[in-house]
């Protein structure tokens, strides 16, 4: 169990939550590696976000009250939550597993949820996003990754309802994040392992329109020449 | 030249030599760019975590190598998630072997001796991750002495 707290958190009901101006957007952070849940809750701390990080999907499931078994004692009304990050592999439930039961819930399914992945397996990308993912983040995740949360947010001002087209708006004016490549395609120079993205033109040249569950979503993939099996 | 400056030009020599060496890729610098005034220990603390981390992960592998009946999804598991987290702090060679080691792991029910390669993996894992805790230790003791003479 996560043993890491700082003094200027408090904690409410066995949830470390960092403590912070109200305004900020508030992102519920599951990943079952300590390392990993230290990283992310730095970059997104250093985003403005407000974080709280779980180590299971159970305990997030817990955190938002929709664990049937368990329930948190307190009410987090005051502490909604603006965004889900998770990991995909976690034992117990998977990243995905918690993706469904988020948008199963009525009261949680417009929460935007990003999944983040080791391994990008393009089956396992479009299966997150036809579940209704935001976006897909392979690991490991940089700052240029948690700045474009910003995007995905819901908040009371009406944002939420916004991002639809400004979704699509940033598709077409940033083709470099367009890709429907697969992973085996890509091959990057002799280098260190940085990853870029892999570049292809948009697939549609229609103008602007609410996106469909037809229309491709946004994908991220990095490559790295070290990725042999995934 | 002075002392401080010498510290400081022994800290980016020995940086530049373990991106160069491959000890370490872009990841580790995106951790630097984590650490600022309000979180000045960052690093330290990050990589602090990975080495606990690490060697629960090595001690689990050598004991599930161990049994009889080696269950190599667990042995697997247990890399996977090395690769995993050394991949966030930017270990770029240990997560390199990690790799080898998961594709072995993978291929041993195909053949044989997939699996005895899998031993000699975990030995490489071992070797690579002591060198790279030897590194960074001395990169974090040079930081340190930077920091005790004001910088």
């Amino acid at each position: 169990m996560d043993g890491n707290f700082l003094v200027s958190r408090r904690m409410i009901d066995g949830f470390d939550v960092s403590s912070s101006d109200s305004d900020e957007a508030h992102v519920l952070a599951v990943d079952d590696s300590l390392v990993d849940r230290k990283v992310i809750e730095r970059l997104l701390k250093i985003s403005s976000f407000k974080v709280t990080a779980v180590d299971s999907g159970r305990r997030a499931l817990q955190f938002l009250g929709l664990d049937e078994e368990k329930s948190a004692s307190v009410g987090f009304d005051g502490l909604k939550v603006d965004l889900i990050i998770t990991d995909y592999c976690m034992p117990g439930m998977t990243g995905y597993e918690l993706l469904k039961k988020i948008k199963e819930s009525s009261t949680f399914r417009e929460i935007p949820v990003v999944i983040m992945s080791s391994e990008n397996v393009l089956a396992r990308i479009d299966r997150c996003l036809e579940e209704g993912a935001e976006d897909f983040i392979v690991k490991p995740v940089k700052l240029s990754d948690v700045k474009r949360l910003k995007d995905y947010m819901m908040r009371e001002d009406g944002v939420g309802s916004e991002n639809r087209g400004g979704i699509n708006k940033r598709k077409l004016q940033d083709c470099c994040d367009l890709s429907s490549s697969e992973p085996s395609n890509s091959s990057s120079p002799s280098s260190s392992s940085s990853e870029s993205p892999s570049r292809s033109p948009p697939s549609s040249s229609s103008p602007p329109s609410i996106p469909t569950p037809l229309d491709s979503p946004i994908r991220r993939l990095k490559m790295t020449t070290t990725d042999l099996i995934d | 030249m002075d002392a401080m400056s010498q510290l400081r030009r022994q800290l980016h020599e020995h940086t530049a030599y373990l991106r160069k060496e491959g000890f370490l890729d872009d990841q580790f610098e995106q951790l630097q760019k984590l650490q600022d005034e309000n979180s000045p220990d960052f690093v330290v603390e990050v990589v602090s975590i990975f080495f606990e981390d690490s060697e629960k992960l090595l001690n689990n592998m050598a004991r599930a190598l161990e049994q009889k009946i080696v269950d190599f999804k667990q042995v697997d598991a247990h890399v996977h998630q090395f690769k995993g987290s050394s991949a966030s702090i930017g270990a770029m060679r240990v997560k390199n072997v990690c790799i080898e080691f998961r594709n072995y792991c993978e291929a041993q029910n195909v053949e044989e001796l997939f699996g005895c390669r899998c031993f000699r993996c975990i030995q490489k894992l071992q070797y690579e991750y002591a060198l790279l805790k030897n590194q960074l230790e001395y990169l974090f003791r040079v930081e340190q002495q930077i920091r005790a003479a004001g910088g």
